[in-house]
């Protein structure tokens, strides 16, 4: 059946789509406000690392010359960047929990219903989630120069795009379970399965010729690991270096994420449908 | 079983009565011949379990039209459809003439909804909330800040538009959910079993707010089990088990269910389960 059209759409410009993300993100920004001290506890995982495994291990892990340093460090410099990376994971995992939780709640109905594309909105909340996760791991960092962990001043200022393609990659993989995940009760498994083996798994604990050494399988592990990379490009920007592979890898990785989670998020694929069990 | 035909006319009734006085709307345009809401031919199922079958349904402007079904009739899915939070399998749903599936900007653009289970963010206060739908369809800021004190005003919720959503009552979270959906001005207004819960005097004025907005030109869907609140004027569409079972005026519906005396016994005959003699 063909009709015409006696009443046209409001037409949504580039204006409106600005207007929806900052909406977003004030969103965010306002239940950040309202639950600071999830802020504040996402910060005590780091310091505990920082200040009792790193302190203890110091004189057991010993850690060569490998770069971006260009002397021995102490491990709880060599630590740092790990943990700065473990801030951003984490809240990429909480984000992913939030919209597990949004769908839940039956809140994330108003953002799917919003006449902007669906990938426009999920790059909103995406963008919410890195905004606060740089925003801990600035704040960690500046609690790690207390610890007498003190790159040179002018990495702070270049670690910034590094933390943020790293929080993205994180985020957009967040966004991907959050797709996938049934319930909330199931997020537990994810915790267990899927952020600790990807931590350990990874160069933010020890460097990579340690785990070679130990075992070649598990390298090829955390070399295929995007955390890895994510901790690389963030440990390499903290000491005003540029690392072309982590950068690419975490970029591709990002790309891949964001692109499967828009694919979970599409209402013709029916990833919703599936959870909605429906009535 | 065979679908009764559909015989849902265009806007039969000048609706007149009732206003709103200090709530009315504003400016509307004209109401278009072109349907608020056609859905044609619509399935969909999770797995096995089919949760509706070639439904098909029409909604006019100016029109209030109540979908009335038991639990698990399938209505929370039609409204899920219609709404594009998923795709059916088959079928199709036009608003204003704008097939959801491929111009789902143009179609979501023209339509408010009130969905079951409460949307709103308690963390946030009223305010919060409705500037939050307005910047979800690019609402410039000041503009959201004059629908949003509008509509608060026009559902009693002025007073509270800083309280935070935690602290109210059902009753008033459902107000300010109307206030929300209507803060986009839509031409079409969705709302699933919106007085579920509520107390007596929370329901009449939902109603009474709706039916007034409707009469000001705005399409309703209200999806309902409550046989009480159909009204004369309103159109009926009764689905259960995912089908159709009879749609039309009261007395058209009271026809359909073999000559009942009233809805309630219509309503009772027409979703009775089909047993094999």
């Amino acid at each position: 059946m063909s009709v015409s059209l006696a009443i046209p759409a409001r037409r949504l410009g580039a204006a409106a789509w600005l207007r929806c993300l900052i909406g977003i993100i004030w969103r965010e920004a306002l239940r950040f406000v309202h639950q600071r001290g999830r802020f504040f506890s996402a910060l005590v995982r780091p310091l505990v690392w920082l200040g009792i495994f790193a302190a203890g291990f110091r004189f057991v892990l010993g850690v060569s010359i490998v770069p971006p340093y260009e002397t021995y460090v102490l491990y709880e410099e060599y630590v740092v960047p790990g943990l700065a990376a473990m801030v951003l994971l984490f809240q990429g995992m909480q984000s992913s929990l939030s919209m597990v939780y949004d769908r839940e709640m039956g809140s994330m109905r108003v953002l799917l219903t919003s006449p902007l594309p669906r990938w426009w909105l999920l790059m909103g909340k995406l963008s919410a989630g890195v905004l606060v996760g740089v925003l801990q791991a600035y704040v960690f960092l500046a609690i790690a120069w207390f610890w007498e962990v003190r790159p040179p001043p002018l990495g702070y200022l270049a670690v910034l795009p590094a933390l943020a393609l790293a929080g993205m990659m994180l985020g957009a993989f967040g966004l991907l379970l959050s797709a996938r995940i049934r319930q909330l009760e199931n997020f537990a498994g994810v915790m267990n399965f899927v952020i600790f083996p990807m931590f350990f798994a990874s160069s933010a604990l020890y460097p990579l010729w340690r785990v070679k050494e130990a075992s070649l399988w598990l390298w090829y592990v955390c070399l295929a690991n995007p955390f890895t990379h994510a901790v690389e490009l963030i440990r390499f920007a903290l000491y005003q270096r540029f690392d072309p592979l982590s950068a690419a890898v975490v970029g591709g990785a990002f790309l891949a994420f964001a692109a499967l989670a828009v694919l979970g998020y599409d209402p013709a694929r029916g990833g919703l449908a599936r959870r909605a069990g429906g009535g | 079983m065979s679908q009764p035909a559909l015989s849902v006319s265009a806007n039969e009734s000048k609706k007149g009565g009732r206003g709103l006085g200090a709530a009315a709307l504003p400016q509307r345009e004209p109401p278009s011949p072109v349907s608020a809401l056609e859905v044609s031919g619509l399935s969909h199922a999770y797995g096995a379990r089919k949760a509706l079958d070639d439904v098909s349904l029409r909604v006019m402007p100016g029109e209030f039209t109540v979908l009335l079904g038991p639990n698990g009739a399938g209505k929370s899915t039609l409204f899920a459809l219609a709404t594009r939070l998923f795709d059916a399998r088959a079928g199709a749903i036009r608003v204003f003439g704008e097939p959801l599936a491929t111009r789902p900007a143009h179609a979501l653009a023209r339509l408010g909804v009130v969905f079951q289970q409460s949307t709103l963010d308690a963390d946030l206060s009223v305010r919060q909330n409705l500037l939050y739908a307005a910047a979800l369809h690019g609402i410039a800021r000041a503009e959201a800040r004059r629908r949003v004190a509008r509509e608060l005003e026009r559902v009693g919720m002025a007073d509270r538009a800083k309280e935070t959503v935690r602290n109210l009552s059902g009753g008033q979270r459902r107000r300010v959910e109307i206030a929300r959906a209507l803060i986009t001005e839509p031409l079409l207004l969705l709302l699933d079993e919106p007085t579920v819960g509520l107390d007596a005097a929370s329901r009449s004025f939902l109603l009474d707010h709706v039916r007034g907005l409707c009469r000001q030109g705005l399409a309703v869907l209200w999806a309902t089990h409550l046989i009480d609140e159909v009204d004369a004027e309103s159109r009926i569409v009764v689905l259960h088990a995912g089908r159709v079972r009879a749609t039309g005026s009261p007395a058209e519906i009271l026809a359909a269910a073999g000559g009942a005396p009233d809805l309630r016994e219509a309503f009772a005959r027409l979703t009775e389960e089909r047993r094999a003699p």
